[in-house]
């Protein structure tokens, strides 16, 4: 069957113009083949005696095939028509058969190990279940196409092994350290989700010893990022130099003086606060209120703002939150102030305490001045500078020493509520979650609006649940009024 | 559709040529007509694959334009060019060796039927996008004339080219510029099934040219003198200087556009009539009339084409692929420091 | 900024005021004295000038032979551009704009990139084009393409985009002395960009990306009109306490991987502003190169900036609102840092 066209592959042979014994000179036409395209003549290149016919009318054959054997006068033995070399059929798939025994707990509706593993094809969907549930790939007999193990196969192994002692089950493959001895008994369908983590933080992760899964994710969807790894590394252990005692009038220093190296003066800095974290949880007595807080006159008046801003002095949501509070502080004073040797001395000024996380790990929070005298765009650029000078480690001594109130804000780390640890000597920490949609009834309708979760956490030596819970209402009111802050 | 009858032999062309020159022009079409032969065959056997665009029945006119030209000469040709490159001097194993997809062929393989390049001849492809060698064409011609040479830039292609823009504006820019191209349009009549007119408002092709201030006449394709004797008259007006010149080569082709096509679009007493006329019967009939040839000379010269042929497809055959390591070479020239 | 032609200049080291579009005249007259082969064609280079004045005062100076006013002819003109390349002439093609430039595809894409290996590399086609590109002067959807994408997808020729004056002062005639076909996309928007440049400038390499601004928390990548916006942005982030470093691609094809990978080995982060479409995108390779090659550095995932899938529309605002602005690549940058970690 001669190739007739590009495209061709096979062709019809619809009718023979020869029959055995005819005589035919080279260039003479000797059958009509189809070939999916159109009818075509087609003629034999060398003279001869038709000697048998080898494909009937009708028959479809791939191109190359003999069609008839032609008897050369000049020759004795007759060579082929058409004798080009049969195409080359595609080499079949290696299939390796290399069943694995069968496991020795395993029951009789698990299948036997199927041929060799690079075959098989398996969806990432279904080895992060295979991974969930504790079952081994290996094992499995996919039904899918080509073997591929399908969601059925891994959810079937599962029931199946789920009564198997875990020491029969292989270790699984991941990048986490193995489970502890004491996950023997649980059963494979309790086995956590595994970690999102980016590829930067997983790497990390490794090289440190650090367990993704015990790590809280700040990432999209709770993915865990190299800053959270840095942060989880930080915390110093038990075993580290014990920090002295500070004495109660102790405020906050600022980060160790720029003498040994900058490793050095950052553990310096870990141990301080923690001591202080330690301390304040030790001597002031917490309480706890939380409010939610609907921001959307507050954010449209701020996109409103900045359309008429440029981009360099643009207002983030910060600022509005931050100016709430300070203003606020005038209607409850009992917040802001410093508790010294039993004694509470309320402050005159407002300097308002910014909690900064460091690249490194760690927070700081350092004040900024009478914020509840400078305007939205001098705070936001005061707010701008602190963050810039406190992760390049610039602060002043002042900044570090004068908060008189904080204020944290995790919403950014996606924390829709936060509830802190005061800062001794101050006597209270006001929390700001992320600012999320939320159903919201106002005037008998539902809707969806901006909602912040706000809380607070102060000295109950110094005020109790009511003021606490008009220090959180005066901040939601003077939040409702953005253009008046 | 042009008449075939209409074939003037004019006498300046029996009288200028010599016999020996005459037997040579046979030869010279022979040897396309066997070549291309050998082709289907091997087509038809899958060791030519792709497209293949035969000459059968046009010899004529690669062979009697290539008289015309001198071996510094530019030629930038269709995908039916296998006549061109014979004709040209490229050895016929190096053209089998790049059907056959070997390294050894003109183009390493690169290019197959009809992508045959060759730096030696200046052969300038195998063009595959109808219409697209015309710019190129324009362009050499303009490079020698900003060069001060005399060289002539031949360009071949089919009346199918003359409906594409490319043709308009390369005629416009060769005359504009008064650049040395030689126009050599083939008029097979049909552009692979589409007949001239069917797709031209106006089939005059010569009349075209000339609206373009071109200098155009047609002839008898068939007829490797009447051929031989127009490109040269073309030529030499290019050479001079005086700028782009347009001749139209009547021809036929006796197969289908490429390989095998059941050539719905034409009737086979139509191809029957044309093949009356075949320029290598026609002109072998004449040169034994005229005892320039005789049978055991024809004999002699057809075993002599059958031994080169034979020995271009035992070259192909004994070829060798190129490396697949290769593959990427040649796609960026290193800059010569 | 026109000198004598003899080449009197003052002495090396000043530097001198220019445009971007004077920086690429005397790119072209350097080539046009240096090199006897060198011409320009295209259309209205000549008497007119050239459509965005660069080839001003040309004609009158290298004459018309050299300085050659074509008919409008795209396919034919380009075709003979490489036709000419191929004859030993070292042509340069003015095509208008990119946008012109569709109607001699056949001869860019079917000639000038496949002749070498077609030929199994017996021919090479030294052929340079140039051509404006991109929006933002409410000339509507036919005059407002970014096609670099698009050319920088053909194996075969060389894609630059010069941004800055360096650049286009230097970049043409690297790109007349490679052998293989090289086009230059000039933005619309640059031409009268101002700047100092030294006055013995003179070439610059076609291979490398360059760090225009340095920094540590994301890399911004970008090319030719983009650029200036994405400095803009940077220096917003900075205020906001976000360092970007930013990178010009320079070339397109080939691409500087080993300058992106560097950086995002860095950074972690990475966001590619490219005012081509965004889908099927030059920012769609470089970000898959950053995939591949970087994948275990990201802290986040790679962010783009392109143009809106729209054609581009004539009313300001609406164009405005279609191609990559200032806040658009600041909001990119800040979500792919503050999200990340």
């Amino acid at each position: 069957m001669p190739s007739l066209g590009a495209d061709m592959d096979a062709g019809t042979l619809l009718e023979w113009h020869v029959k055995p014994g005819d005589t035919v000179k080279r260039g003479d036409v000797v059958a009509l083949v189809d070939t999916d395209k159109a009818a075509i003549d087609v003629e034999i290149f060398q003279g001869g005696v038709i000697e048998q016919l080898l494909v009937a009318e009708g028959d479809r054959v791939p191109v190359g095939t003999v069609l008839a054997t032609v008897h050369s006068p000049a020759e004795t033995t007759p060579p082929p028509v058409a004798s080009p070399e049969p195409p080359r059929a595609p080499a079949p798939r290696p299939v390796v058969a290399a069943p694995a025994p069968p496991h020795e707990t395993k029951p009789p509706t698990v299948e036997p190990a199927p041929p060799a593993r690079q075959a098989r094809p398996v969806s990432p969907v279904v080895r992060r279940l295979a991974h969930q549930l504790g079952v081994d790939l290996q094992a499995i007999h996919g039904t899918g196409r080509s073997g591929a193990i399908t969601r059925a196969d891994v959810e079937g192994a599962a029931v199946a092994t789920a009564s198997t002692p875990p020491a029969a089950r292989p270790a699984r493959p991941t990048e986490a350290p193995p489970p502890p001895p004491a996950e023997a008994a649980v059963p494979a369908r309790a086995r956590p989700t595994p970690t999102r983590a980016s590829p930067a933080a997983r790497r990390r992760a490794q090289e440190l010893r650090v367990d993704l899964a015990g790590l809280h994710g700040s990432g999209p969807d709770g993915a865990v990022t190299l800053a959270d790894v840095d942060r989880a590394t930080q915390t110093p252990r038990p075993q580290a130099a014990a920090p002295t005692q500070p004495p109660t009038t102790e405020r906050p220093t600022a980060p160790a003086a720029a003498t040994g190296s900058a490793a050095e003066r950052h553990l310096a800095m870990r141990q301080a606060i923690a001591a202080l974290m330690a301390r304040s949880k030790r001597e002031i007595p917490h309480y706890y209120l939380a409010t939610h807080i609907d921001l959307q006159r507050t954010l449209r008046w701020l996109q409103e703002e900045n359309s008429a801003r440029s981009v360099a002095d643009r207002l983030l949501p910060a600022a509005l939150l931050l100016k709430a509070v300070a203003l606020a502080i005038h209607e409850v004073p009992e917040m802001n102030g410093f508790m010294e040797a039993d004694q509470f001395t309320p402050s005159h000024a407002v300097h308002l305490g910014v909690a900064i996380s460091l690249r490194q790990g760690g927070l700081i929070a350092p004040a900024i001045h009478d914020a509840d005298r400078l305007s939205l765009g001098e705070l936001m650029h005061a707010l701008r500078d602190l963050v810039t000078r406190a992760r390049a480690g610039r602060l002043r001594g002042s900044e570090m020493s004068d908060p008189t109130i904080t204020v944290t804000n995790l919403g950014e780390q996606g924390v829709e509520s936060v509830f802190g640890v005061i800062y001794p000597p101050q006597v209270a920490l006001v929390g700001f979650g992320k600012i999320t949609e939320q159903p919201w009834a106002a005037d008998g309708m539902v809707g969806a609006r901006p909602i912040v979760t706000a809380t607070l956490a102060a000295d109950h030596r110094i005020s109790d649940g009511h003021r606490g819970g008009l220090f959180l209402a005066a901040i939601d009111q003077l939040l409702q009024e953005p253009e008046a802050l | 559709m042009t008449s075939p009858a209409a074939s003037p032999s004019q006498p300046e062309q029996l009288a200028e040529a010599t016999p020996q020159h005459n037997v040579q022009l046979l030869r010279e079409m022979l040897r396309i007509r066997r070549f291309e032969e050998r082709c289907v065959e091997l087509y038809s056997a899958t060791k030519i694959r792709g497209f293949l665009h035969l000459y059968i029945g046009e010899e004529a006119v690669a062979v009697g334009a290539m008289q015309a030209l001198d071996p510094t000469d530019a030629m930038v040709t269709t995908y039916r060019e296998h006549g061109h490159a014979l004709a040209r001097g490229m050895p016929a194993s190096s053209i089998m060796a790049e059907m056959y997809g070997k390294v050894e062929g003109c183009s390493r393989g690169h290019g197959g039927s009809m992508h045959l390049f060759d730096v030696a001849t200046r052969f300038y492809g195998g063009n595959a996008i109808v219409g697209g060698g015309l710019p190129l064409a324009v362009g050499l011609a303009l490079a020698d004339k900003l060069q001060g040479r005399s060289r002539v830039t031949a360009c071949f292609f089919g009346e199918g080219a003359v409906a594409e823009g490319e043709f308009h504006e390369s005629m416009n820019l060769a005359a504009l510029w008064r650049l040395p191209v030689l126009f050599l349009c083939e008029n097979n009549l049909y552009a692979m099934g589409t007949a001239l007119a069917r797709s031209e408002s106006e089939t005059d092709l010569t009349l075209k040219a000339a609206s373009y201030e071109l200098p155009a006449w047609p002839v008898d394709g068939m007829d490797v003198l009447a051929v031989q004797a127009a490109v040269r008259r073309a030529a030499t007006l290019v050479r001079g200087g005086g700028g782009p010149c347009f001749v139209e080569l009547r021809t036929y082709r006796f197969r289908a556009h490429s390989m095998y096509d059941p050539e719905l679009y034409r009737t086979k007493d139509e191809v029957e009539t044309w093949k009356r006329r075949d320029p290598i019967a026609t002109f072998s009939a004449r040169l034994i009339e005229k005892n320039a040839l005789d049978s055991d000379g024809l004999a002699r010269i057809e075993a002599e084409i059958g031994a080169e042929i034979d020995q271009a497809v035992a070259f192909a055959e004994a070829g060798t692929p190129e490396p697949v390591g290769e593959l990427t070479r040649n796609v960026y020239r290193e800059a010569t420091p | 900024m026109s000198g004598p032609t003899t080449g009197e200049r003052p002495a090396t080291g000043t530097r001198i005021q220019l445009t971007y579009r004077e920086a690429l005249r005397e790119a072209l007259r350097e080539a046009l004295q240096r090199d006897r082969r060198v011409f320009l064609m295209g259309e209205d280079v000549g008497r007119y000038g050239g459509c965005f004045g660069v080839s001003k005062g040309l004609l009158e100076e290298f004459g018309p032979e050299r300085i050659r006013d074509t008919p409008l002819s795209e396919s034919a003109f380009v075709g003979a551009g490489i036709g000419a390349a191929l004859g030993g002439m070292r042509p340069i093609v003015e095509i208008m704009t990119v946008n012109f430039s569709l109607l001699a595809l056949d001869q860019i894409i079917n000639n000038a990139a496949t002749i070498l290996h077609m030929s199994g590399g017996q021919f090479s086609v030294p052929l340079v084009i140039r051509m404006t590109t991109g929006a933002g002067r409410q000339l509507a959807a036919q005059h407002s393409h970014s096609l670099e994408g698009w050319y920088a997808h053909i194996p075969g020729i060389k894609v630059l985009a010069p941004a800055t004056l360096e650049d286009a002062r230097g970049m043409l005639w690297t790109a007349l002395e490679d052998p293989n076909p090289v086009l230059l996309f000039e933005h619309g928007a640059l031409y009268n960009l101002r700047g100092e440049l030294a006055t013995d400038a003179g070439p610059v390499d076609i291979t490398g990306a360059a760090v225009r601004r340095p920094g540590s928390d994301v890399t911004l990548i970008t090319y030719g009109g983009s650029l200036a916006k994405t400095l803009e942005a940077a220096d917003a982030l900075s205020a906001h306490g976000v360092q970007a470093e930013v990178i010009d691609l320079r070339t397109l094809r080939p691409l500087d991987e080993a300058t992106i990978l560097a950086s995002v080995a860095r950074t972690h982060r990475a966001v590619v502003v490219d005012e081509g479409w965004r889908s099927g995108s030059l920012a769609a390779e470089v970000s898959a190169r950053i995939m591949e090659g970087a994948f275990w550095e990201l802290d986040a995932p790679v962010a783009r900036v392109c143009s809106a899938e729209v054609p581009i529309p004539y009313a300001k605002h609406l164009e405005d609102a279609a191609l990559p602005q200032v806040a658009g690549i600041f909001d990119a940058a800040r979500g792919v840092v503050t999200r990340g970690g």
